[in-house]
């Protein structure tokens, strides 16, 4: 292949719709007859339903039907959770779309109401009347395990999902033998995802055809029409699932929602288009939550520094029901990489699933490694202060060195390459890391204080082998396909199965394309989100659409070159041995004037005037690619803080992101991913934070309560990277979608407890907000 | 009640719900679904448009609040054909991702330009708290501001 686009920041080709109101999100869909549906959810975190009345709703102005669970009870069966890890005795519990008896959250749908307009429908569901009795609640994963605790599900005692160990090496033996061992209890607060368009479905049954139409706010359309066909029973080549425009995901549109479902069943029972679009407080009950885990962990090290284990006992908070992924997040997402970049005999992952009347827990930016790394590198701080040593030399003390094809960890995978030290150190570099710590002592002489935070980390996506994903519990599969063809003109379109929602595929894997074949980027087209017309594909998320989508394109466009090779000898009546490539041109070996570009063969392989005997019209391929392993991307951040010890308000000065994503396809949508995992993982340190109150009333339930990342709250990021392929990718890429969230909340958090040491504070738990910094403050000086 | 709108130029006159939403008034009974509606508290700054020149929510506006005004939303600030030197800078700068941000930033910038044709980095930054984004981490949101105030003041 000869480079020429790839590797090359051009601007995204998704924009011109995206900058002038022309795109069609999933709310934006109008169709003639469509009514609009709203969806009663329960107020209560716990209670029975003593009966429901609707026949007031029923007769409000405008009002078409109206639903409770007694409708759907048998017609839609119970909404399923995707990844059941093995081993780990988990409780699979029913998860009916409209709760029947019970209600185990705030949020739970009670019922919903279609009418002609969507201000009639939420007019008719206040006088829906509802009887509960209210029972006992649970919100904390670790307080739901205790006895006495309320019990959320009857076939799961002690409100226990699943009980999951990975135990890697002989860590009673590491931390028998440790000379130093470092503790800490970390409580990885409860997150909400927000993208910022909120849930929305459109369903049109055509009775005729007994096929649905449902668009959907999804990051995976081809999931959500398979799980959907196992939910409502129609059959999978009689649904389609489109999800081409959606307004970003971050997981919360990775698992298959009850409402969805809802609403297709609307549609089926009234032979119209159905819409129902989620308010954004309705979002903050109803679509998934992230993180939610109580962490006892603790590190084994030698006097030296050399970290001998890392072990863990961990309360993942499941929510009210497992939500499609979330099983998978504590656990193969989380348990696996204990490790990180470092060398480390022996680790161990002991993780409690729990059910808790809370929202359901599942993919949040990161999913189960930035509770990893939080982890790791917040007890090699607590080592380097037990120590007394520097905290990056400890860290670069510990480093795997570099391996390039292979290198097997404790937990019993395998990393497919990395070389951490060069980033370290141009990170450290480009800092002048001496100079920091020089001006933060001089800092603190005079009463200020500044801190400093650095993160190695290495993480695991690019997800996945599909026969990995079989051992390991999910679902499906985790391949992906693609179709590329050329048309008559010349020009082409790739079908990809994955679906980007922002991550800007149509732009890179149109990067990949033109330099596999040989013709303009601008020659190319990317088609997703629309089962009807791609290849099927397990969706994007876990930072997989470059890695595992973007092989599949290439090989789909090496299979068409390789046919293409075939027609240009028959063309140039030169034998296939005599006939050279270059730049989107064949040509006979000696005679470069005998050419065809591949433009012209594929005009001449549509119209197929004159094909050699045997060979088929058309020039088009289907790939389909299963990686061999994951990729393991890694990187090096830092972050300056500084903090006023009067009124707790934390200033980020500086921060540093250094990252190895393999060879980067468009390095301008590579930083804009970054940026955003970045600030992602710091709104997570230090603002970002669900609170529930005793019983199960969601406090932070609207954006004025639950504090997101502005422009104002942080500075302009320094992007640095290295450069190491994975082996086993056709393309060499790794994944870069989650890295900024994976490594920023650690490195803030270090950051600030760097700065506050002097004071006397060793930990606050997140999100640092002002007055907690405060509190600790005063805490740490004995007042 | 009886409204009458003249938006991205063009004049309406609509019978309307007393408390019908701006917002839903433009996406729906107009059609113009480029204007977002994100949240439901005035925080995100999805929905914002230009009411008589000034920016405002329009998810918290009444329709017949518009009664008698012009209007400007992310559809009308092309001219024939040619993209606003804001969006051309949001273009060029990948100061978006998924997009559904965009139409409120694009607008709010508009005008933040027209009041202050050369702001500082602080200045941009102040000026957009008003509008949440979730993909870009606001870097290349901040760069595509600078840039179009750049290109517009040349």
């Amino acid at each position: 292949m000869t480079t020429r686009i790839f590797g090359s920041g051009i601007r995204r080709r998704e924009d011109p719709r995206l900058i002038t109101g022309g795109a069609t999100y999933t709310d934006d869909v109008q169709l003639p007859g469509m009514v609009h549906a709203a969806i009663l959810r329960s107020p209560h975190a716990h209670a029975k339903i003593s009966s429901i009345d609707t026949s007031a709703a029923s007769g409000a102005p405008g009002v078409v039907a109206v639903y409770t669970g007694a409708d759907t009870d048998g017609v839609l069966n119970p909404i399923p959770c995707a990844w059941l890890p093995p081993d780990c005795d988990i409780k699979a519990v029913d998860h009916p779309a409209i709760a029947k008896d019970v209600v185990r959250y705030q949020g739970d749908a009670v019922a919903v109401v279609v009418a002609e307009d969507r201000y009639q429908a939420e007019d008719a569901l206040e006088l829906i009347k509802v009887d509960y009795e209210i029972l006992p609640s649970v919100v904390n994963p670790e307080a739901a395990m205790q006895a006495g605790a309320p019990q959320i599900h009857e076939d799961a005692p002690n409100n226990q999902a699943f009980h999951w160990v990975a135990d890697g090496g002989d860590s009673d033996a590491a931390f028998a033998n440790a000379d130093v061992i470092v503790k800490e209890t970390i409580i990885q607060q409860r997150l909400i995802p927000h993208a910022m368009e909120p849930r929305s479905a459109v369903a049109n049954w055509t009775v005729a055809m007994g096929e649905l139409t449902l668009w959907s706010t999804s990051q995976n359309p081809h999931i959500v029409r398979f799980l959907g066909s196992l939910v409502t029973g129609i059959p999978e080549h009689k649904i389609r699932v489109i999800a081409t425009e959606v307004g970003g995901g971050f997981g919360s549109k990775l698992p298959m929602y009850a409402d969805e479902m809802i609403i297709s069943f609307c549609s089926m029972q009234l032979n119209r288009p159905v819409k129902w679009t989620a308010t954004r407080s309705e979002g903050f009950l109803a679509t998934i939550h992230g993180r939610d885990h109580v962490e006892h962990v603790e590190l084994a090290a030698t006097r030296e520094g050399k970290i001998t284990g890392i072990r863990s006992v961990v309360y993942a908070g499941m929510g009210a029901y497992l939500s499609t992924a979330g099983p998978g997040v504590p656990t193969i997402l989380h348990g696996l990489i204990y490790s990180g970049p470092y060398d480390i005999g022996a680790t161990k992952a002991d993780i409690y699933g729990v059910f808790s009347n809370t929202t359901p827990v599942d993919t949040c930016r990161g999913a189960g490694r930035p509770e990893a790394t939080f982890l790791i590198e917040r007890l090699i701080d607590l080592l380097a202060v037990e120590l007394g040593t520097d905290p990056v030399e400890l860290r670069r003390k510990n480093l795997i060195p570099k391996f390039e094809d292979g290198h097997d960890v404790a937990s019993g995978i395998t990393y497919d390459s990395g070389d951490y030290e060069p980033l370290l150190n141009m990170v450290l570099g480009h800092v002048d890391y001496q100079a920091l710590r020089q001006e933060q002592a001089r800092m603190r002489e005079r009463g200020a204080y500044m801190g400093i935070g650095v993160t190695c980390y290495v993480e695991i996506c690019g997800l996945g082998p599909s026969q990995v994903a079989g051992a390991v519990g999910f679902g499906g599969g985790l391949w992906e396909s693609a179709i590329v063809r050329f048309h008559p003109t010349g020009k082409v379109n790739a079908y990809i199965g994955t679906s980007p929602h922002g991550q800007g595929e149509e732009t890179t894997f149109a990067q990949i394309i033109a330099d596999e074949l040989g013709v303009d980027v601008d020659d190319v087209g990317v088609i997703h989100g629309d089962t009807s017309n791609t290849p099927m594909g397990w969706g994007t998320y876990g930072s997989r659409t470059s890695t595992v989508g973007g092989a599949a394109v290439a090989l789909a466009a090496r299979k068409i070159k390789e046919k293409a090779r075939l027609l240009a000898a028959h063309l140039l009546e030169a034998a296939e041995a005599d006939v050279e490539y270059e730049d989107g041109k064949f040509f006979v070996k000696g005679s470069p004037d005998r050419s065809k570009t591949i433009q012209e063969i594929a005009t001449m392989a549509n119209v197929a005037w004159n094909m050699p005997e045997g060979m088929e019209p058309g020039l088009e391929a289907s790939a389909f690619y299963d990686p061999p392993n994951f990729v393991y991307p890694f990187g090096t951040h830092l972050a300056v803080v500084e903090v006023d010890p009067d009124n707790g308000h934390i200033e980020v000065k500086r921060y540093v992101a250094g990252d190895d994503c393999g060879p980067q396809i468009n390095p301008m949508i590579v930083e804009g991913q970054v940026h955003g995992g970045v600030v992602h993982g710091v709104g997570q340190a230090l603002w970002e934070g669900v609170v529930y109150d005793e019983n199960g009333q969601l406090l932070t339930g609207s954006m004025t309560d639950y504090a997101l990342p502005r422009a104002h709250m942080f500075p302009d990021m320094e992007i640095l990277s290295t450069v190491t392929p994975s082996p086993h990718n056709p393309l060499g890429v790794k994944g870069i979608g989650e890295t900024g969230a994976i490594a920023s909340t650690v490195t803030i958090y270090n950051a600030v407890i760097d700065a506050l040491r002097p004071l006397g504070v060793t930990h606050i738990d997140m999100p640092l907000t002002p007055e907690k910094v405060w509190q600790a403050i005063r805490q740490g000086q004995g007042s | 009640m009886n409204i009458q709108v003249t938006v991205n130029g063009k004049s309406h006159e609509k019978e309307v719900d007393p408390r019908l939403l701006l917002v839903h008034f433009l996406r729906e009974d107009l059609g113009l679904t480029g204007t977002k509606i994100g949240c439901d508290t005035s925080q995100c700054g999805a929905c914002v448009v230009k009411m008589d020149g000034v920016t405002v929510k329009s998810c918290t506006c009444l329709a017949v609040q518009a009664d008698g005004s012009e209007i400007t939303t992310i559809e009308g600030i092309a001219t024939n054909g040619e993209l606003h030197p804001v969006q051309e800078a949001f273009w060029e700068k990948h100061g978006l991702q998924c997009g559904y941000c965009t139409a409120g930033m694009i607008m709010t910038t508009v005008e933040l330009l027209e009041k202050n044709p050369d702001p500082s980095e602080d200045q941009v930054r102040e000026g957009l708290k008003g509008n949440i984004c979730r993909c870009t981490g606001y870097q290349n949101i901040v760069r595509a501001v600078l840039a179009a105030a750049e290109a517009q003041r040349s």
